[in-house]
C-alpha cells in the first residue's frame, strides 16, 4: 500500500514537480508570541465556510424555491428527511458562527495592525468576504420564507431604496419588482447559492495566496511583539495540527448547538399580517437596527432613516480603507489612535446589540 | 511611408484615426453585449390589476376597538375600528421602512413593531422613527357592507 502511495507520488511529482510544494511548506514558519492565539480565527472561520459549501449543497438536494414551496420544502427536511433538521441546523448556527468568527479575525487583524504595508490587498479582500458574508447571511435568511424573513428583506431592501440616485433602482434590482414576492425570493435564492459563492471563493482564493506569499504578519515591535527575531513553529505539521484539533472542537460545538439549539422555521410569510411584535434582525444586524429606532424621523432636512444609513456606510467604507490613511501604522510606527477607535466601535456595537437584544 | 533618410514615419494622424475606431468599436461591442444582460436584470412591470375600491365584510363582524389588514390589490390597509365605532383605514405599511402595521388596543395607536414607530388613530406619526404619516382610506358603509376605496 505504502509502495503504490510512492509511485502514485513519484508519478505526479514526475510531471507537476511537487517537490517545490514540499519545500515551500516546510519552509513555512508561523511566529509565537502573546498574541498568537488570533491566528487561529482566519482558519476557524476557512473551515466554517467549507461547512457552509457541503451542508448547503446537501440542503439544496431537497430544497425548492418559490412563493408556494419553500417554506413546505424547509419542513419536508425538517420533518420527512433522515438528518435534514441536523444539516438544516448546522447551515444555520454555521452562519452565525461563521460572522462571529469573522469579525473576531477581522478586530484582530485590525488591533494588530496586520493590514498595514504590504497586506493591504489581504485586509480588502477579507473586508469585500466580510460584506460577502453579510449578504449571505441577509440572502439565505429569506429562503425558508418565513414571517420574520419576510418582513427582515422589506426593511433591508427598503434600506438600500433609501441610498440617494441609486437607491430606488437597486431595490427593484433586489426585489425583482416594487414589492417583496416571490421573484424576491428567486433572486435570493440564485444570489445565495451561485453569486456570493463565486465571487466568495475568488478573493478566498486571493486572500489565501497573499498570506501563503507573505507570511504571517507580526505585530508591530512596540505593540506587543518582542521586535528581535521571534521565537516560531513549523507550520507544517505543528501549526497546521493545532489547527485542525481547533476545528475538530467547533464541529464539536456546532453538532451540540444543532442538537440543543434547534433552529426554529416559524410561521409561513403572509404579506397580508401585521410585523410580529419582538421582531429582530439577526445579532449582527442589532446594533445598526438598535440604532435606526433612536433616530428620530426628521433629522434637519434628512429623514431619519437617511442620516443612519449614510452614517453606517461611511463609517464601513471608512473602515475598509483604514490601511491607507492609517499613516502611522504605514511607517511601522505606534498607532494609539487606531486602538482608540476600534475600541469604541467594538463597545459601541456591544452596546447597541445588549439594547437591541433587551429591548 | 518611407522618409528621406529612410526610416518608416508613423503617421500620427492614420494612428489616431486607427484607435477611435479601434476603441470605438471595443465600446460598442461590450455595449452590446452588456446592455441585453442589464434589461434583463430589470424586472418587467407587471400589469397591475388598478383596484380602486374592495368590501371588507359586514359591519356587524368588525368589533368595536379593533384593527385588521385588509387586502387592497397588493397593498396591505388597515381597517380601524375605534372604541365609539367609528371606522377608519389608512396604509398599512409603515412610512419609515416598509413593515405592516398593527392597532395596539392597550396603547391605543398604530403600532409597527418594526422599529417602535406609533401614529394615532388619524394615521398621525406620533413618535418613533416614522417620516411622514400614513395616508388614508376613504371608508363606506352601505347597508350592512364596508368597503374601503382609495381617498378621491
Amino acid at each position: 500500500m505504502n509502495t503504490l502511495l510512492k509511485k502514485l507520488y513519484a508519478w505526479v511529482d514526475e510531471r507537476v514537480q511537487l517537490e517545490d510544494l514540499v519545500q515551500f511548506l516546510g519552509k513555512k514558519y508561523v511566529p509565537i508570541h502573546r498574541h498568537s492565539i488570533w491566528y487561529y480565527f482566519g482558519g476557524v472561520s476557512l473551515f466554517l465556510f467549507i461547512i457552509q459549501v457541503v451542508t448547503g449543497i446537501l440542503l439544496l438536494l431537497y430544497y425548492k424555491s418559490g412563493e408556494a414551496l419553500a417554506f413546505e420544502s424547509i419542513q419536508f427536511i425538517m420533518s420527512k428527511v433522515q438528518f435534514g433538521w441536523l444539516i438544516r441546523s448546522i447551515h444555520s448556527w454555521t452562519a452565525n458562527l461563521f460572522i462571529l468568527t469573522a469579525m473576531i479575525h477581522m478586530f484582530s487583524v485590525y488591533f494588530e495592525k496586520s493590514y498595514r504595508k504590504p497586506r493591504e490587498i489581504t485586509w480588502l479582500t477579507g473586508m469585500l468576504m466580510f460584506f460577502l458574508a453579510l449578504g449571505f447571511g441577509f440572502s439565505g435568511y429569506l429562503l425558508p420564507w418565513n414571517e420574520l424573513a419576510f418582513f427582515a428583506t422589506k426593511v433591508g431592501t427598503d434600506i438600500a431604496g433609501v441610498v440617494p440616485i441609486i437607491g430606488k433602482p437597486l431595490m427593484v434590482f433586489l426585489r425583482g419588482g416594487q414589492e417583496v414576492t416571490g421573484a424576491t425570493l428567486s433572486r435570493f435564492f440564485g444570489f445565495h447559492v451561485a453569486v456570493l459563492p463565486g465571487i466568495f471563493t475568488v478573493l478566498l482564493g486571493v486572500h489565501l495566496i497573499l498570506i501563503q506569499r507573505q507570511g504571517m504578519s507580526e505585530p508591530l515591535t512596540d505593540e506587543g511583539g518582542a521586535g528581535q527575531p521571534q521565537k516560531t513553529m513549523p507550520f507544517f505539521p505543528n501549526f497546521l495540527l493545532r489547527d485542525l484539533l481547533l476545528w475538530l472542537i467547533v464541529l464539536n460545538l456546532l453538532a451540540i448547538l444543532a442538537v440543543f439549539f434547534p433552529w426554529e422555521l416559524g410561521k409561513k410569510a403572509d404579506a397580508f399580517a401585521s410585523a410580529p411584535a419582538g421582531i429582530k434582525p439577526e445579532w449582527y444586524f442589532l446594533f445598526m437596527f438598535q440604532t435606526l429606532k433612536y433616530i428620530p424621523g426628521k433629522l434637519w432636512a434628512f429623514d431619519g432613516e437617511v442620516f443612519g444609513i449614510l452614517l453606517f456606510s461611511v463609517g464601513g467604507i471608512l473602515w475598509t480603507l483604514v490601511p491607507f490613511w492609517d499613516r502611522r501604522s504605514q511607517r511601522g510606527e505606534r498607532s494609539r489612535l487606531m486602538t482608540y477607535i476600534g475600541i469604541f466601535v467594538i463597545f459601541y456595537i456591544i452596546v447597541l446589540t445588549i439594547l437591541g437584544w433587551t429591548a | 511611408m518611407k522618409t528621406s533618410d529612410g526610416y518608416h514615419r508613423v503617421d500620427e494622424e492614420k494612428r489616431d484615426f486607427l484607435k477611435w475606431i479601434l476603441s470605438g468599436g471595443l465600446i460598442a461591442f461590450v455595449g452590446s453585449v452588456l446592455y441585453p444582460v442589464l434589461a434583463y436584470l430589470k424586472p418587467p412591470a407587471q400589469g397591475e390589476v388598478e383596484v380602486s375600491s374592495v368590501k371588507v365584510g359586514k359591519l356587524g363582524d368588525i368589533p368595536k376597538d379593533s384593527g385588521q389588514i385588509v387586502k387592497f390589490g397588493s397593498k396591505p390597509v388597515i381597517l380601524l375600528r375605534t372604541a365609539a365605532g367609528e371606522l377608519r383605514a389608512f396604509s398599512a405599511t409603515c412610512t419609515h421602512l416598509d413593515c405592516t402595521v398593527q392597532y395596539r388596543k392597550d396603547l391605543g395607536v398604530i403600532w409597527c413593531a418594526c422599529h417602535n414607530g406609533k401614529y394615532d388613530l388619524n394615521g398621525h406619526n406620533i413618535s418613533g422613527p416614522p417620516p411622514r404619516p400614513l395616508s388614508a382610506y376613504r371608508v363606506v358603509v352601505q347597508g350592512d357592507e364596508v368597503f374601503v376605496s382609495k381617498e378621491s
